[in-house]
């Protein structure tokens, strides 16, 4: 894939072409090659599939199978942030479930979906493992515990 | 070769090594039940209908996947068994629709014969059915994902054997689908029709696209003028598909069969494959004469030119020209037969009765309208004939033997053999040769280029000069010759590619199931047709002599170009 019809010179996306040069040649470097991207673009676009499936020489079908597979890799654009509300066995009966619905209220998305704006997602997630600050959530790296309904607001406000 | 000893339900079997316990239990003539087994397919393992119980072994063991091992006790029915089998299916069953009274596949599903075999009066199991939307969107085949066991074989089967992967898999677990790429129509995607997936689902999530109601129609119209016409590969398998003997001929039978349906002329695609055969051979000496691109290759098969538009755009100018005999009768029923009958184009509906699902996209292609309008109007597979036989009543067993009308039904033995791999290649070498030569050639039969060997090669001399050719069939096989040319390895001058596993009696709208007997019994019995023929060398076919001599003159003449010659169209790998 040389170009576009844009008129720049170049491949069309630069990083996707380094990523899948290092790869040349190896055998098994589907996954690998699917994290690097999604870590280069934040997920894993059509055009992306199309281009892999043809420099590793497999199925676009195989490819797409395998990125559809695992919970890590993202087939729609993420928001800047990703917020994790804690959904475990702690969490849940000290109010988790109220926490997820206020950050869905402020926010106006549903787990895994993404605010139109691309700053948030919600990720949906079984337990953070951090029961003793229940009901606990994390945005991005952040981990904010002992919230309560009213604290959500003011928490995500700070991520811009 | 090794051979290894075990005992299946106390009988001893002997195998060769590296079979698998179910070839084991094959061998000792019992039957377990299978789903995502497909003799022609890779094993997978996945439906664990086929679970038997093995001495010593931990739990119940897969037999299409497990190997054959020396000593090993094999029991196929006991109670932990039975009862495994059972659930498993039950399972299946619950999420499967229960509209068998509805579904294409009622009275030849595979999963609704094991639901009966294996006593399944009740499913105890409760919960959500997968809801999605049917995919229409291609003129040849429908899927309907809510029927689909994920089994596997037409991902298999489109992926390995026809090596086109338009199927795979998507998601995991409750959530996983059999789906096109990105979810799109098949109609969207790098899909050639060929129809292989409908004959390896065993359920009705995937059929062809049925067009049986638009004939219905037609040949109630009294205002329209119904013609059909019938591929070689038909008569060799109509018979089979209402419950004959595989390898049964029945020309006679369906040429009588289609008068009942209420067809106003019975004709046959034999003639305009003699017809392709003047064209095609007189194309191969003017490219070998002038220098033109060489290998010429066979343009007969919907499914392998789109293939050829899709994964080898850079080998389009070595196809044939020759739209495939189901075009060339199209075309040549709206002008010359119309002008015979004083009928115009827009008058006559032309049905063709087809091996093939690729044959309905091919029908729909916007560049196959010669005559003004649509060249055929509605194509039917094997399958659907059967269907619209059923449902007149026609006891089709005990219906006389009929001829086809002249002239669109006049052929000879080498129209027949287009219907098994390697019959084109031979069809065109017995013209090629006399017309080359200017002798009569004494043996017909070019046994080299016949059989389910994947990839054939032969070399005929003519007059000297040795023409080197090779055939293909199915289009993993057909890769292979395609990579030779590529790479300028492959010195032929002439290649037949099929795109489906043993040529057209093995199409996508042949009975089901298939498998490599079933295609080899449909093979010999199209060489017997072949045989039985008064006539077996195209260019002797008195009829398509004098279509030349009254409407087109000479092959490749301007009005051979107009109507019989086509050109093609690269499409995205993607």
């Amino acid at each position: 894939m040389s170009g576009c019809a844009c008129g720049n010179s170049g491949p069309q996306y630069p990083e996707l072409e380094e990523i899948l040069a290092r790869y040349a040649g190896q055998r098994g470097a589907l996954i690998p090659v699917l994290q690097e991207v999604q870590a280069a673009y934040g997920y894993i676009f059509e055009d992306a599939i199309v281009r892999i499936a043809e420099a590793l020489g497999i199925p676009a079908t195989s490819v797409y199978g395998v990125a559809t597979f695992y919970a890590q890799f993202h087939l729609k654009p993420r928001g800047r942030h990703v917020v994790r509300v804690c959904q475990g066995t702690a969490c849940h009966v000290r109010g988790a479930a109220k926490i997820l619905a206020a950050v869905e209220k402020e926010l106006g998305i549903k787990p895994g979906e993404t605010t139109e704006d691309l700053r948030f997602t919600i990720e949906p997630v079984a337990c953070l493992g951090c029961c003793g600050l229940a009901p606990v959530m994390m945005v991005n790296d952040d981990t904010h515990g002992r919230l309560t309904p009213d604290k959500v607001a003011e928490i995500l406000a700070a991520y811009e | 070769m090794e051979y290894i000893t075990l005992t299946v339900d106390g009988q001893t079997v002997q195998v060769e090594k590296g079979k698998t316990v179910l070839d084991a239990i094959q061998a000792a003539g019992i039957k377990v039940p299978t789903l995502c087994y497909h003799p022609e397919l890779r094993p997978e393992g996945a439906c664990r209908l086929c679970v038997v119980e093995v001495k010593g072994a931990k739990t119940l063991v897969a037999s299409c996947v497990a190997p054959a091992a020396d000593g090993m006790e094999v029991k196929t029915n006991t109670p932990f068994v039975r009862e495994a089998r059972r659930t498993a299916l039950e399972l299946l069953l619950a999420n499967h629709p229960n509209d068998c009274l509805t579904c294409e596949r009622n009275g030849n599903c595979e999963l609704q014969t094991l639901a009966h075999d294996l006593g399944v009066r009740e499913v105890r199991y409760q919960g959500p059915k997968r809801s999605a939307a049917k995919d229409a969107s291609s003129p040849a085949i429908v899927r309907d994902p809510e029927k689909c066991i994920l089994c596997g074989r037409c991902v298999r089967m489109c992926g390995e054997v026809q090596e086109v992967a338009a199927l795979g898999y998507v998601g995991r677990g409750w959530d996983t689908m059999v789906l096109p790429l990105f979810d799109r129509g098949l109609a969207e995607v790098a899909c050639v029709n060929c129809g292989q997936c409908t004959t390896v689902c065993p359920t009705g999530a995937i059929t062809e696209k049925s067009y049986v109601d638009e004939v219905w129609d037609a040949l109630g119209d009294p205002n329209k003028h119904v013609i059909v016409q019938t591929a070689p590969a038909v008569r060799v398998s109509v018979a089979e598909a209402l419950g004959m003997p595989v390898g049964t001929i029945a020309t006679g039978k369906m040429v009588a069969g289609l008068r009942r349906l209420g067809f106003d002329r019975v004709f046959d695609t034999d003639f305009t494959a003699d017809l392709t055969i003047i064209e095609e051979g007189h194309e191969l000496l003017e490219r070998l004469n002038s220098g033109g691109t060489l290998p010429l290759i066979t343009s007969c098969s919907p499914g392998w030119i789109k293939f050829c538009e899709h994964f080898y755009p850079d080998l389009l100018p070595h196809l044939s020209t020759c739209k495939s005999p189901q075009q060339m009768f199209g075309a040549v029923a709206k002008t010359y037969y119309a002008e015979k009958m004083g009928l115009k184009p827009e008058d006559i509906y032309v049905v063709s009765i087809m091996p093939c699902t690729a044959k309905k996209f091919e029908a729909q292609r916007p560049e196959m309208t010669a005559s003004g309008v649509a060249d055929v109007d509605a194509v039917l597979t094997t399958r659907e004939l059967a269907r619209m036989f059923k449902e007149a009543g026609i006891d089709f067993a005990t219906l006389p033997d009929e001829e086809y009308d002249a002239p669109l039904g006049i052929s000879t033995g080498a129209g027949a053999i287009f219907g098994a791999t390697g019959g084109v290649m031979e069809a065109a070498l017995r013209t090629v040769y006399e017309v080359v030569t200017g002798e009569t050639l004494e043996n017909l039969d070019f046994t080299e280029v016949r059989g389910l060997e994947g990839v054939k090669e032969a070399s005929v001399d003519l007059n000297g000069k040795t023409v080197k050719v090779a055939v293909a069939h199915g289009l993993a096989n057909a890769k292979k010759v395609l990579e030779r040319i590529k790479a300028g390895e492959g010195d032929w001058q002439f290649v037949e590619i099929m795109c489906c596993p043993g040529g057209c009696i093995g199409g996508g709208g042949q009975p089901i199931p298939v498998d490599r007997e079933k295609r080899a019994a449909r093979i010999k019995a199209i060489y017997e047709v072949d045989a039985s023929m008064p006539m077996r060398k195209s260019h002797e076919n008195p009829a398509v002599v004098t279509l030349y001599q009254e409407f087109l003159g000479k092959p490749l003449s301007e009005k051979s170009h107009e109507l019989l010659h086509t050109h093609y169209t690269p499409r995205p790998r993607f």
